[in-house]
């Protein structure tokens, strides 16, 4: 489980984050919510370990994480940030392949391989795998990156943005694949995510962030509430339910 | 291309670099070789070819670790200070250590290029307008105000004239006897090759490599001593060879891709086939004289180079 404690981050005297504590819950899809600057990111890089919290502890599986050697931890516990900028000419196997690393450290058995093959299959990527990132789409891309996460096969997977700049087709087609991680392997999904519809329709547990602060937490049918929402967006979103999904209505 | 080609290509151009030269000696004669043949291919061709396989070699994986690290393609030890920084750790060396020994000349030398290396690699951390043509003008520059320091301790000490010939990298000189520091490249290189998958992931980034585990600052540190060590034996031995390290991982990045393990046997043997090339170049085009491997390099690699930006240029827009 991970379970985070007091976790606090400061740039230059401002708090980003002020001691956040909360629990993860196992096998299930956490979005992380909230305006431009609550923090989202930044408490996620800290519980990836990708950034230096100032405060607090985070708890994986009871441990802290500056406890974990790093290779363990990356068997654990995996992240891929907004921007999958690499700008390196590897294939798409190549890329999944370096899922492997924690595991074999570059040399990869046979069974690395395996997983290989398998994450690239669950991914529908069988057919690109020989060709380069930089020939693929931008859906193509989010997949192939998500397909090295498979490959790590960590229980807990975090994504930061994973939908940005996709379309709506491969964006569900993003969201779909977070569920079925969740629900066929058993994974522990965290995303920050921007819209609150998509958190809506794909998470068991939403976590509303603003100023730093978690605002609120609890099941999906909880935050996705005209009145909390108010509160975490200070705009008036209207719930409607639509074929059993709560959908907030905030164009106009 | 393949890997068969290049090796090849490789031993041909080996066999034809042992027989060209002023003094007459054809393969027609390897069996019924003079005494005097016979030194010159021991004494000076055969080194002379040992010191451009490993130069060549050696160069092309500096720039492409470089390339890794720094995630630009353009940044080489040429164009990221590392030379420069080298030539002024050698003028330190001969100045206030007079009478080192070659192996501590090399030391100092080493000293100063990885310190110049690593303020490089500093500045790119700090520098926020990351454009692929500015990170390596900036290292230009970099080098050129080191090089501006090295130019004036050595006019004060009237050395002007031992910078320039480190300046320009020449193989006409390769005796057996002053070649062999070279040899310490090997294993690095050997080295380089075991960690080539770290490499890979380090230029990914440091949040790819805390992903998945990697200690981002060992494998950056571990790479950065490689290229300034294998960087300052070469100069020691043959002198600076311009743009080397930049044009050969650049070509070979085109057609097999950034993942090390596989490209840097085909970077080695390009680097080895194109300094090959060059040399041959230089000692053919004014037979019996010749023009030094540095300009020869110089002068191709600079059009290459000019030739990979206007179409990573194009590319980008």
């Amino acid at each position: 489980m991970i379970e985070v404690q007091e976790v606090s981050k400061s740039y230059a005297g401002k708090p980003v984050v002020e001691k956040v504590s909360l629990k993860i819950r196992q096998g299930s899809v956490t979005s992380f919510i909230g305006p431009n600057g609550a923090g989202k990111s930044t408490l996620l890089a800290m519980i990836s370990r990708l950034l230096q919290k100032d405060s607090g502890k985070v708890l994986i599986d009871g441990k802290d994480i500056s406890d974990w050697k790093s290779t363990e931890l990356a068997k654990k516990i995996s992240i891929l940030k907004q921007s999958n900028q690499i700008n390196l000419r590897l294939t798409v196997r190549e890329l999944v392949s370096f899922g492997r690393f924690p595991y074999s450290q570059g040399k990869l058995k046979k069974e690395d391989w395996e997983k290989v093959d398998e994450a690239i299959a669950y991914m529908d990527l069988t057919d690109l795998q020989h060709k380069y990132l930089d020939q693929l789409s931008g859906g193509q891309n989010q997949r192939a990156f998500i397909a090295m996460v498979i490959a790590q096969n960590t229980e807990y997977i975090l994504l930061d943005e994973p939908l940005n700049n996709l379309d709506m087709k491969h964006s569900v087609q993003i969201m779909k694949v977070l569920r079925r991680l969740a629900e066929e392997l058993g994974k522990t999904v965290i995303i920050v995510i921007h819209d609150i519809n998509f958190a809506s329709c794909y998470s068991d547990y939403i976590v509303a962030l603003k100023d730093g602060k978690i605002v609120k937490e609890g099941p999906t049918e909880a935050i996705i509430d005209n009145k909390v929402l108010e509160h975490i967006y200070d705009m008036d979103i209207p719930i409607e339910l639509v074929n059993g999904n709560r959908i907030g209505v905030y164009f106009k | 291309m393949k890997v068969w080609m290049l090796v090849a290509a490789l031993v041909l151009l080996s066999v034809t670099s042992l027989f060209i030269g002023a003094e007459n000696l054809s393969i027609t004669d390897l069996f019924s070789m003079t005494d005097r043949q016979w030194q010159v291919l021991t004494i000076s061709r055969i080194p002379r070819l040992v010191s451009l396989l490993i130069a060549g070699v050696s160069m092309s994986i500096a720039g492409l670790i470089m390339q890794q690290l720094s995630r630009n393609k353009f940044v080489s030890p040429t164009t990221a200070g590392t030379d420069d920084a080298a030539k002024l750790g050698i003028l330190v060396a001969l100045l206030v250590f007079a009478s080192a020994t070659t192996m501590q000349k090399m030391l100092i030398a080493f000293a100063f290029a990885l310190a110049g290396t690593y303020v490089f690699m500093k500045f790119l951390d700090r520098i926020k307008f990351k454009d692929t043509i500015f990170i390596p003008l900036v290292g230009l520059m970099f080098g050129g105000i080191i090089n501006s320091i090295t130019t004036f301790f050595a006019y004060k000490n009237d050395m002007i004239q031992n910078v320039t010939s480190w300046l320009q990298g020449s193989t006409s000189a390769i005796m057996t006897g002053r070649y062999e520091l070279l040899y310490i490249s090997v294993p690095l290189l050997i080295f380089a090759y075991l960690y080539a998958n770290k490499f890979t992931i380090a230029g990914m980034g440091e949040e790819f490599s805390v992903n998945l585990g990697l200690n981002h600052k060992f494998v950056v540190n571990v790479g950065l001593i490689i290229v300034a060590l294998v960087s300052v034996v070469v100069i020691l031995t043959i002198g600076i060879i311009p743009f080397l390290g930049l044009i050969i991982p650049n070509i070979v990045t085109l057609y097999v891709g950034d993942n090390l393990k596989k490209s840097l046997i085909h970077t080695a043997l390009l680097g080895a086939v194109f300094l090959l090339v060059c040399d041959i170049v230089g000692r053919l085009i004014i037979y019996p004289y010749e023009i030094p491997i540095g300009l020869t390099v110089g002068v191709i690699g600079s059009i290459v180079f000019l030739y990979l930006l206007m179409r990573r240029r194009a590319y980008e827009a």
